[in-house]
Protein backbone atom coordinates (compact mmCIF):
# COMPACT_ATOMS: atom_id res chain seq x y z
CA UNK A 1 0.00 0.00 0.00
CA UNK A 2 1.34 3.44 -0.66
CA UNK A 3 0.66 6.45 1.17
CA UNK A 4 0.34 9.86 -0.57
CA UNK A 5 2.66 12.12 1.19
CA UNK A 6 0.90 13.84 4.20
CA UNK A 7 1.60 16.88 6.47
CA UNK A 8 -1.20 17.42 8.49
CA UNK A 9 -2.23 21.21 9.39
CA UNK A 10 -2.52 23.08 11.42
CA UNK A 11 0.82 23.34 12.76
CA UNK A 12 1.38 23.72 16.64
CA UNK A 13 1.89 27.58 17.86
CA UNK A 14 5.69 27.25 18.91
CA UNK A 15 6.54 26.01 14.98
CA UNK A 16 4.36 28.90 14.13
CA UNK A 17 6.38 31.01 16.07
CA UNK A 18 9.68 30.36 15.18
CA UNK A 19 8.61 30.36 11.53
CA UNK A 20 9.98 26.56 11.57
CA UNK A 21 10.57 25.07 8.06
CA UNK A 22 7.84 23.01 6.87
CA UNK A 23 8.43 19.54 5.40
CA UNK A 24 11.98 19.49 7.30
CA UNK A 25 12.28 15.78 6.67
CA UNK A 26 10.27 14.19 3.94
CA UNK A 27 10.43 10.59 2.80
CA UNK A 28 9.46 8.96 0.27
CA UNK A 29 8.34 5.54 -0.54
CA UNK A 30 10.78 4.15 2.11
CA UNK A 31 11.08 0.70 2.04
CA UNK A 32 13.70 -1.49 4.62
CA UNK A 33 14.53 -5.41 4.04
CA UNK A 34 16.54 -6.89 6.27
CA UNK A 35 17.99 -9.63 4.05
CA UNK A 36 14.57 -10.78 2.51
CA UNK A 37 12.35 -9.98 4.75
CA UNK A 38 10.94 -6.44 4.49
CA UNK A 39 10.32 -4.62 7.25
CA UNK A 40 9.47 -1.04 5.94
CA UNK A 41 6.93 -0.90 2.75
CA UNK A 42 6.61 2.50 0.58
CA UNK A 43 6.72 4.90 3.47
CA UNK A 44 5.98 8.47 2.75
CA UNK A 45 5.83 11.15 5.58
CA UNK A 46 6.48 15.01 5.82
CA UNK A 47 7.69 16.39 9.20
CA UNK A 48 7.81 20.34 10.28
CA UNK A 49 10.66 21.12 12.00
CA UNK A 50 10.03 22.52 15.57
CA UNK A 51 7.19 19.81 16.55
CA UNK A 52 7.36 16.40 18.56
CA UNK A 53 5.77 13.47 16.53
CA UNK A 54 5.24 10.58 18.01
CA UNK A 55 5.14 6.81 15.72
CA UNK A 56 3.11 4.63 17.78
CA UNK A 57 2.77 0.76 16.44
CA UNK A 58 2.96 -2.58 17.85
CA UNK A 59 6.08 -4.46 18.14
CA UNK A 60 7.60 -5.32 15.17
CA UNK A 61 5.65 -2.75 12.80
CA UNK A 62 8.63 -0.83 11.71
CA UNK A 63 8.31 2.05 13.87
CA UNK A 64 12.03 1.62 15.85
CA UNK A 65 13.20 0.80 11.95
CA UNK A 66 11.62 3.48 10.67
CA UNK A 67 13.02 5.76 13.15
CA UNK A 68 16.72 4.64 12.85
CA UNK A 69 16.47 5.82 9.07
CA UNK A 70 16.83 9.20 9.96
CA UNK A 71 20.14 8.90 10.98
CA UNK A 72 21.13 5.71 8.92
CA UNK A 73 21.64 3.87 12.45
CA UNK A 74 20.53 0.68 10.36
CA UNK A 75 23.65 1.18 8.41
CA UNK A 76 25.54 -0.40 11.08
CA UNK A 77 23.10 -3.79 10.86
CA UNK A 78 24.32 -6.05 8.35
CA UNK A 79 22.21 -7.33 5.37
CA UNK A 80 19.86 -4.22 5.65
CA UNK A 81 18.78 -2.55 2.35
CA UNK A 82 17.08 0.63 2.12
CA UNK A 83 14.91 2.38 -1.01
CA UNK A 84 13.49 5.43 -1.29
CA UNK A 85 14.60 9.00 0.05
CA UNK A 86 14.88 10.64 3.26
CA UNK A 87 15.45 14.23 2.80
CA UNK A 88 16.32 16.57 6.00
CA UNK A 89 16.14 20.25 5.40
CA UNK A 90 16.38 19.72 1.84
CA UNK A 91 19.79 17.04 1.70
CA UNK A 92 19.00 13.53 0.40
CA UNK A 93 20.72 11.53 3.41
CA UNK A 94 21.14 8.16 1.48
CA UNK A 95 23.11 10.13 -1.15
CA UNK A 96 26.31 8.46 -1.81
CA UNK A 97 28.32 11.62 -0.53
CA UNK A 98 27.10 12.23 2.82
CA UNK A 99 29.09 12.08 5.23
CA UNK A 100 27.21 9.75 8.17
CA UNK A 101 29.43 10.84 10.94
CA UNK A 102 28.22 14.58 9.89
CA UNK A 103 24.79 13.34 9.40
CA UNK A 104 24.10 11.65 13.26
CA UNK A 105 25.74 15.19 14.27
CA UNK A 106 23.00 16.71 13.01
CA UNK A 107 20.36 13.81 14.05
CA UNK A 108 20.77 12.96 17.85
CA UNK A 109 19.59 9.87 19.29
CA UNK A 110 18.49 8.69 22.75
CA UNK A 111 17.52 5.03 23.24
CA UNK A 112 15.11 3.02 25.53
CA UNK A 113 18.04 1.53 27.94
CA UNK A 114 20.06 4.80 29.38
CA UNK A 115 23.97 4.27 28.14
CA UNK A 116 25.74 6.71 29.67
CA UNK A 117 29.75 5.65 29.37
CA UNK A 118 31.26 4.62 32.59
CA UNK A 119 32.70 7.86 32.79
CA UNK A 120 31.99 11.09 34.70
CA UNK A 121 29.03 13.07 34.52
CA UNK A 122 31.13 15.85 32.76
CA UNK A 123 33.17 13.85 30.92
CA UNK A 124 29.29 12.32 29.27
CA UNK A 125 28.33 15.29 28.12
CA UNK A 126 31.98 16.59 27.13
CA UNK A 127 32.51 13.42 25.08
CA UNK A 128 30.61 14.12 21.58
CA UNK A 129 31.92 18.06 22.10
CA UNK A 130 35.68 17.09 21.87
CA UNK A 131 34.90 14.61 19.44
CA UNK A 132 33.64 17.60 17.29
CA UNK A 133 36.56 20.24 18.06
CA UNK A 134 35.24 21.76 21.29
CA UNK A 135 38.93 21.51 23.08
CA UNK A 136 38.81 24.36 25.57
CA UNK A 137 37.74 23.69 29.15
CA UNK A 138 35.64 26.96 29.63
CA UNK A 139 33.89 26.37 26.35
CA UNK A 140 33.29 23.07 27.14
CA UNK A 141 32.12 24.25 30.53
CA UNK A 142 30.14 26.74 29.25
CA UNK A 143 28.22 23.89 27.26
CA UNK A 144 27.85 21.42 29.46
CA UNK A 145 25.90 23.61 32.09
CA UNK A 146 23.57 24.70 29.50
CA UNK A 147 23.03 20.93 28.39
CA UNK A 148 22.51 19.74 31.76
CA UNK A 149 20.04 22.95 32.42
CA UNK A 150 18.16 22.29 29.07
CA UNK A 151 17.85 18.50 29.55
CA UNK A 152 16.29 19.48 33.35
CA UNK A 153 19.50 17.92 35.47
CA UNK A 154 21.95 20.58 36.16
CA UNK A 155 20.18 21.16 39.76
CA UNK A 156 20.35 17.51 40.49
CA UNK A 157 24.35 16.66 39.70
CA UNK A 158 26.32 20.64 39.30
CA UNK A 159 27.63 19.34 42.80
CA UNK A 160 29.12 15.93 41.56
CA UNK A 161 30.08 16.44 38.25
CA UNK A 162 32.82 14.64 38.49
CA UNK A 163 31.07 11.44 40.33
CA UNK A 164 30.50 8.29 37.74
CA UNK A 165 27.50 8.93 35.24
CA UNK A 166 26.81 5.00 36.57
CA UNK A 167 25.22 6.22 39.92
CA UNK A 168 22.28 8.32 39.01
CA UNK A 169 19.00 7.03 39.40
CA UNK A 170 17.31 5.66 35.87
CA UNK A 171 15.50 8.93 35.42
CA UNK A 172 18.77 10.55 35.91
CA UNK A 173 21.26 8.84 33.39
CA UNK A 174 18.14 9.24 30.63
CA UNK A 175 18.55 12.67 31.36
CA UNK A 176 22.04 13.01 31.05
CA UNK A 177 21.87 10.97 27.61
CA UNK A 178 19.44 13.91 26.25
CA UNK A 179 22.03 16.60 27.60
CA UNK A 180 24.91 14.76 25.92
CA UNK A 181 22.83 14.01 22.85
CA UNK A 182 21.83 17.88 22.65
CA UNK A 183 25.56 19.51 23.23
CA UNK A 184 26.44 19.06 19.91
CA UNK A 185 23.14 21.16 19.11
CA UNK A 186 21.45 18.61 16.39
CA UNK A 187 18.65 19.76 14.64
CA UNK A 188 16.35 16.77 14.96
CA UNK A 189 16.43 14.69 18.12
CA UNK A 190 15.32 11.02 17.89
CA UNK A 191 14.08 9.08 21.04
CA UNK A 192 13.22 5.59 20.77
CA UNK A 193 10.89 4.96 23.65
CA UNK A 194 13.34 6.91 26.17
CA UNK A 195 10.83 6.73 29.35
CA UNK A 196 9.84 3.09 28.73
CA UNK A 197 12.18 1.90 31.96
CA UNK A 198 11.33 4.67 34.05
CA UNK A 199 8.76 5.36 36.71
CA UNK A 200 5.67 7.72 36.33
CA UNK A 201 8.07 10.23 38.66
CA UNK A 202 11.01 10.17 36.07
CA UNK A 203 8.62 9.46 32.98
CA UNK A 204 7.09 13.09 33.36
CA UNK A 205 9.97 14.82 33.98
CA UNK A 206 10.97 13.06 30.68
CA UNK A 207 7.81 14.48 29.25
CA UNK A 208 8.03 17.92 30.05
CA UNK A 209 11.44 18.21 28.88
CA UNK A 210 10.42 16.98 25.49
CA UNK A 211 7.67 19.69 25.68
CA UNK A 212 10.27 22.31 26.47
CA UNK A 213 13.06 20.82 23.58
CA UNK A 214 11.17 21.50 20.92
CA UNK A 215 11.47 24.89 20.80
CA UNK A 216 14.93 24.00 19.56
CA UNK A 217 14.65 20.71 18.12
CA UNK A 218 12.44 18.78 16.12
CA UNK A 219 11.71 15.72 17.87
CA UNK A 220 10.73 12.22 16.64
CA UNK A 221 9.91 9.90 19.62
CA UNK A 222 8.92 6.16 19.46
CA UNK A 223 6.39 4.61 22.22
CA UNK A 224 4.10 2.28 23.56
CA UNK A 225 2.69 3.90 26.07
CA UNK A 226 -0.23 6.13 24.01
CA UNK A 227 -0.96 8.74 26.70
CA UNK A 228 2.44 9.74 26.42
CA UNK A 229 2.18 10.17 22.93
CA UNK A 230 -0.77 11.82 23.54
CA UNK A 231 0.62 14.22 26.31
CA UNK A 232 3.88 15.18 24.39
CA UNK A 233 3.25 15.08 20.50
CA UNK A 234 1.71 17.33 18.15
CA UNK A 235 1.62 14.78 15.50
CA UNK A 236 1.22 10.98 15.82
CA UNK A 237 2.47 8.30 12.91
CA UNK A 238 0.53 4.99 13.35
CA UNK A 239 2.30 1.95 12.33
CA UNK A 240 1.31 -1.55 11.42
CA UNK A 241 3.23 -4.55 9.48
CA UNK A 242 5.70 -2.28 8.42
CA UNK A 243 3.04 0.28 6.86
CA UNK A 244 2.45 3.53 8.10
CA UNK A 245 -1.95 3.36 8.16
CA UNK A 246 -2.43 7.11 9.24
CA UNK A 247 -0.59 10.16 10.11
CA UNK A 248 -2.03 13.05 11.69
CA UNK A 249 -2.63 15.59 14.38
CA UNK A 250 -2.41 13.68 17.44
CA UNK A 251 -5.85 15.12 19.27
CA UNK A 252 -7.35 13.93 16.55
CA UNK A 253 -5.40 10.37 16.05
CA UNK A 254 -6.62 10.03 19.95
CA UNK A 255 -10.14 11.11 19.93
CA UNK A 256 -11.39 10.30 16.54
CA UNK A 257 -8.59 8.14 14.04
CA UNK A 258 -9.63 7.76 10.56
CA UNK A 259 -9.14 4.50 10.38
CA UNK A 260 -10.32 1.42 12.22
CA UNK A 261 -6.90 -0.06 12.53
CA UNK A 262 -6.07 3.06 14.59
CA UNK A 263 -8.26 3.12 16.68
CA UNK A 264 -8.76 -0.82 17.49
CA UNK A 265 -4.89 -0.46 18.58
CA UNK A 266 -4.75 3.23 20.40
CA UNK A 267 -8.44 2.11 22.74
CA UNK A 268 -6.01 -1.12 22.87
CA UNK A 269 -8.18 -3.93 20.92
CA UNK A 270 -5.46 -5.12 19.52
CA UNK A 271 -1.53 -4.75 19.28
CA UNK B 1 7.77 21.40 39.02
CA UNK B 2 4.83 23.37 36.77
CA UNK B 3 3.83 20.55 34.12
CA UNK B 4 2.48 21.35 30.71
CA UNK B 5 -0.88 19.73 31.69
CA UNK B 6 -1.24 22.08 34.32
CA UNK B 7 -1.25 24.92 32.15
CA UNK B 8 -3.70 23.45 29.77
CA UNK B 9 -5.86 22.81 33.02
CA UNK B 10 -5.45 26.40 33.46
CA UNK B 11 -6.55 27.47 29.89
CA UNK B 12 -9.79 25.60 30.40
CA UNK B 13 -10.47 27.03 33.55
CA UNK B 14 -10.12 30.54 32.72
CA UNK B 15 -12.55 29.47 29.69
CA UNK B 16 -14.85 28.66 32.32
CA UNK B 17 -14.84 31.40 34.04
CA UNK B 18 -15.37 33.49 31.04
CA UNK B 19 -18.65 31.32 30.59
CA UNK B 20 -20.15 31.76 33.76
CA UNK B 21 -19.31 35.48 33.76
CA UNK B 22 -21.27 35.40 30.25
CA UNK B 23 -24.31 33.11 31.95
CA UNK B 24 -24.37 35.63 34.73
CA UNK B 25 -24.60 38.70 32.78
CA UNK B 26 -27.41 37.28 30.64
CA UNK B 27 -29.51 36.61 34.19
CA UNK B 28 -28.36 39.89 35.35
CA UNK B 29 -29.30 41.48 32.20
CA UNK B 30 -32.57 39.12 31.14
CA UNK B 31 -34.40 40.43 34.85
CA UNK B 32 -33.57 43.66 34.64
CA UNK B 33 -35.54 44.01 31.15
CA UNK B 34 -38.61 42.20 32.42
CA UNK B 35 -38.36 45.30 35.60
CA UNK B 36 -37.37 48.34 33.42
CA UNK B 37 -39.40 46.97 30.32
CA UNK B 38 -36.58 47.42 28.11
CA UNK B 39 -36.97 45.25 25.32
CA UNK B 40 -33.32 46.12 23.65
CA UNK B 41 -32.01 44.53 26.54
CA UNK B 42 -34.20 41.78 26.45
CA UNK B 43 -33.33 40.98 22.71
CA UNK B 44 -29.15 41.43 23.21
CA UNK B 45 -29.85 39.13 25.58
CA UNK B 46 -31.42 36.40 23.48
CA UNK B 47 -28.54 37.28 20.77
CA UNK B 48 -25.78 37.13 23.33
CA UNK B 49 -26.75 33.62 24.08
CA UNK B 50 -24.74 31.93 21.59
CA UNK B 51 -21.75 33.21 22.81
CA UNK B 52 -22.52 31.05 26.15
CA UNK B 53 -23.05 27.93 23.39
CA UNK B 54 -19.93 28.25 21.83
CA UNK B 55 -17.63 28.64 24.68
CA UNK B 56 -19.75 25.56 26.08
CA UNK B 57 -18.29 23.66 22.74
CA UNK B 58 -14.80 24.66 23.24
CA UNK B 59 -14.79 23.39 26.87
CA UNK B 60 -16.05 20.15 25.59
CA UNK B 61 -13.21 20.06 22.82
CA UNK B 62 -10.73 20.82 25.36
CA UNK B 63 -11.89 18.70 27.60
CA UNK B 64 -11.94 15.37 25.63
CA UNK B 65 -8.51 16.32 24.22
CA UNK B 66 -7.62 16.69 28.05
CA UNK B 67 -8.63 13.34 28.75
CA UNK B 68 -7.14 11.09 25.98
CA UNK B 69 -3.84 11.91 28.35
CA UNK B 70 -5.36 9.88 30.83
CA UNK B 71 -4.78 12.77 33.45
CA UNK B 72 -5.21 11.10 37.11
CA UNK B 73 -6.73 11.47 40.19
CA UNK B 74 -7.90 15.26 40.60
CA UNK B 75 -7.14 16.38 37.05
CA UNK B 76 -9.46 13.76 35.99
CA UNK B 77 -12.07 14.29 38.36
CA UNK B 78 -11.27 18.31 37.39
CA UNK B 79 -12.07 18.03 33.72
CA UNK B 80 -15.17 16.39 34.09
CA UNK B 81 -16.42 18.66 36.37
CA UNK B 82 -15.32 21.40 33.59
CA UNK B 83 -17.29 19.85 31.53
CA UNK B 84 -20.42 19.24 33.69
CA UNK B 85 -20.55 22.57 35.01
CA UNK B 86 -20.64 23.94 31.23
CA UNK B 87 -23.34 22.00 30.37
CA UNK B 88 -25.25 23.60 33.46
CA UNK B 89 -24.08 27.04 32.74
CA UNK B 90 -25.23 26.86 29.46
CA UNK B 91 -28.63 25.83 30.69
CA UNK B 92 -28.57 29.07 33.21
CA UNK B 93 -27.86 31.19 29.84
CA UNK B 94 -31.08 29.13 28.26
CA UNK B 95 -32.85 30.27 30.96
CA UNK B 96 -32.09 33.64 30.98
CA UNK B 97 -32.89 33.56 27.12
CA UNK B 98 -36.60 32.07 27.92
CA UNK B 99 -36.84 34.89 30.73
CA UNK B 100 -36.12 37.26 27.90
CA UNK B 101 -38.46 35.83 25.98
CA UNK B 102 -41.60 36.04 28.19
CA UNK B 103 -40.25 39.74 28.79
CA UNK B 104 -40.84 40.31 24.97
CA UNK B 105 -44.27 39.53 25.53
CA UNK B 106 -45.12 40.78 29.13
CA UNK B 107 -43.65 44.15 28.28
CA UNK B 108 -46.56 44.47 25.37
CA UNK B 109 -49.28 44.70 28.26
CA UNK B 110 -49.59 46.67 31.13
CA UNK B 111 -47.50 45.29 34.24
CA UNK B 112 -50.03 42.84 36.50
CA UNK B 113 -48.35 43.12 39.32
CA UNK B 114 -45.51 45.02 41.13
CA UNK B 115 -42.42 42.86 40.49
CA UNK B 116 -41.25 42.00 43.89
CA UNK B 117 -40.40 38.54 44.43
CA UNK B 118 -39.07 37.98 41.01
CA UNK B 119 -35.69 40.01 41.18
CA UNK B 120 -35.62 38.47 44.70
CA UNK B 121 -35.08 34.70 43.22
CA UNK B 122 -33.19 36.21 40.39
CA UNK B 123 -30.95 38.06 42.98
CA UNK B 124 -30.82 34.36 45.44
CA UNK B 125 -30.40 32.52 42.67
CA UNK B 126 -27.41 34.37 41.42
CA UNK B 127 -25.75 34.54 44.40
CA UNK B 128 -26.00 30.97 44.95
CA UNK B 129 -24.08 30.76 41.39
CA UNK B 130 -21.55 33.09 42.09
CA UNK B 131 -20.38 31.45 45.33
CA UNK B 132 -20.66 27.72 43.56
CA UNK B 133 -18.24 28.95 41.07
CA UNK B 134 -16.23 30.80 43.62
CA UNK B 135 -15.81 27.25 45.88
CA UNK B 136 -14.99 26.25 42.35
CA UNK B 137 -12.16 28.60 41.74
CA UNK B 138 -10.79 28.37 45.14
CA UNK B 139 -11.22 24.55 45.77
CA UNK B 140 -13.81 24.88 48.46
CA UNK B 141 -15.73 22.11 49.26
CA UNK B 142 -17.69 23.66 52.53
CA UNK B 143 -18.61 26.70 50.69
CA UNK B 144 -20.44 24.92 47.76
CA UNK B 145 -21.98 22.13 50.29
CA UNK B 146 -23.47 25.53 52.18
CA UNK B 147 -24.89 26.60 48.42
CA UNK B 148 -27.33 23.31 48.38
CA UNK B 149 -29.60 23.53 51.12
CA UNK B 150 -30.41 27.74 49.91
CA UNK B 151 -32.16 26.11 46.70
CA UNK B 152 -35.18 25.18 48.98
CA UNK B 153 -35.19 28.85 49.59
CA UNK B 154 -35.79 29.86 45.71
CA UNK B 155 -38.11 26.85 45.37
CA UNK B 156 -40.31 28.14 48.53
CA UNK B 157 -40.43 31.45 46.70
CA UNK B 158 -41.75 29.86 43.04
CA UNK B 159 -44.28 27.78 44.99
CA UNK B 160 -45.78 30.87 46.80
CA UNK B 161 -45.58 33.12 43.01
CA UNK B 162 -47.23 30.19 41.42
CA UNK B 163 -50.21 30.09 44.11
CA UNK B 164 -50.27 34.10 43.71
CA UNK B 165 -50.50 33.77 40.03
CA UNK B 166 -53.13 30.88 39.96
CA UNK B 167 -55.64 33.50 42.20
CA UNK B 168 -55.03 36.12 39.73
CA UNK B 169 -55.83 33.81 37.13
CA UNK B 170 -59.05 32.68 38.79
CA UNK B 171 -60.00 36.76 39.35
CA UNK B 172 -60.14 37.60 35.91
CA UNK B 173 -59.04 35.24 32.69
CA UNK B 174 -57.47 38.18 31.34
CA UNK B 175 -54.91 37.48 33.74
CA UNK B 176 -54.06 34.26 32.51
CA UNK B 177 -51.56 35.37 29.45
CA UNK B 178 -49.47 37.66 31.56
CA UNK B 179 -49.97 35.10 34.65
CA UNK B 180 -48.40 32.09 32.37
CA UNK B 181 -45.87 34.38 31.26
CA UNK B 182 -44.58 35.35 35.13
CA UNK B 183 -45.05 31.36 35.63
CA UNK B 184 -42.65 30.43 33.30
CA UNK B 185 -40.36 33.01 34.37
CA UNK B 186 -40.31 32.14 38.17
CA UNK B 187 -39.73 28.57 36.54
CA UNK B 188 -36.77 29.82 35.00
CA UNK B 189 -34.98 31.51 37.39
CA UNK B 190 -36.35 28.17 39.98
CA UNK B 191 -34.07 26.31 37.32
CA UNK B 192 -31.25 28.45 37.58
CA UNK B 193 -31.09 27.82 41.50
CA UNK B 194 -31.22 24.00 40.48
CA UNK B 195 -28.33 24.29 38.03
CA UNK B 196 -26.40 26.69 40.81
CA UNK B 197 -27.16 23.50 42.72
CA UNK B 198 -25.70 21.13 40.70
CA UNK B 199 -22.52 23.07 39.71
CA UNK B 200 -22.02 23.05 43.80
CA UNK B 201 -22.60 19.46 44.27
CA UNK B 202 -19.77 18.92 40.80
CA UNK B 203 -17.54 20.86 42.98
CA UNK B 204 -17.92 19.09 46.36
CA UNK B 205 -17.07 16.04 43.68
CA UNK B 206 -13.92 17.94 42.43
CA UNK B 207 -12.32 18.34 46.23
CA UNK B 208 -13.68 15.43 48.03
CA UNK B 209 -14.25 12.81 45.54
CA UNK B 210 -17.58 11.93 47.25
CA UNK B 211 -20.33 12.35 44.25
CA UNK B 212 -23.39 13.39 46.70
CA UNK B 213 -25.88 13.89 43.69
CA UNK B 214 -29.54 12.47 45.08
CA UNK B 215 -28.59 12.18 48.09
CA UNK B 216 -25.48 10.46 47.70
CA UNK B 217 -24.56 6.80 47.76
CA UNK B 218 -27.51 4.77 49.11
CA UNK B 219 -25.60 2.05 51.91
Amino acid sequence: MTETPLRPVPAPPIAEEKGAQKDFIQCSDVSLWYGKMQALRDISIKLDQNVVTAFIGPSGCGKSTFLRCFNRMNDLIGNVRVSGDVLIGGQNIYAPDVDVIELRKRVGMVFQRSNPFPKSIYENVAYGLRLHGTKKKSELDVIIEKSLCNAALWDEVKDRLETSALGLSGGQQQRLCIARAIAIRPEILLMDEPASALDPIATSKIEELILQLKKDFTIVIVTHNMQQAARISDYTAFFYLGELIEYDNTNKIFTNPAKKQTEDYVTGRFG
Amino acid sequence: MQRHLDQEIATLKDKLLTMASNAETLVINAVKALVDHSDDLARSVQEKDNIVDELEVEIDEMAIHLLSKAPLASDLRFIVVASKIAQNLERVADEATTVARRTLELNQEPQLKPYIDIPRMAQLALDMLKVALDAFVNRESEKARAVIPRDKEVDGIHKQLQRELASFMVENPKNIGRCLNLMVVSKALERIADHATNIAEEVVYLCEAEDIRHGGKKQ
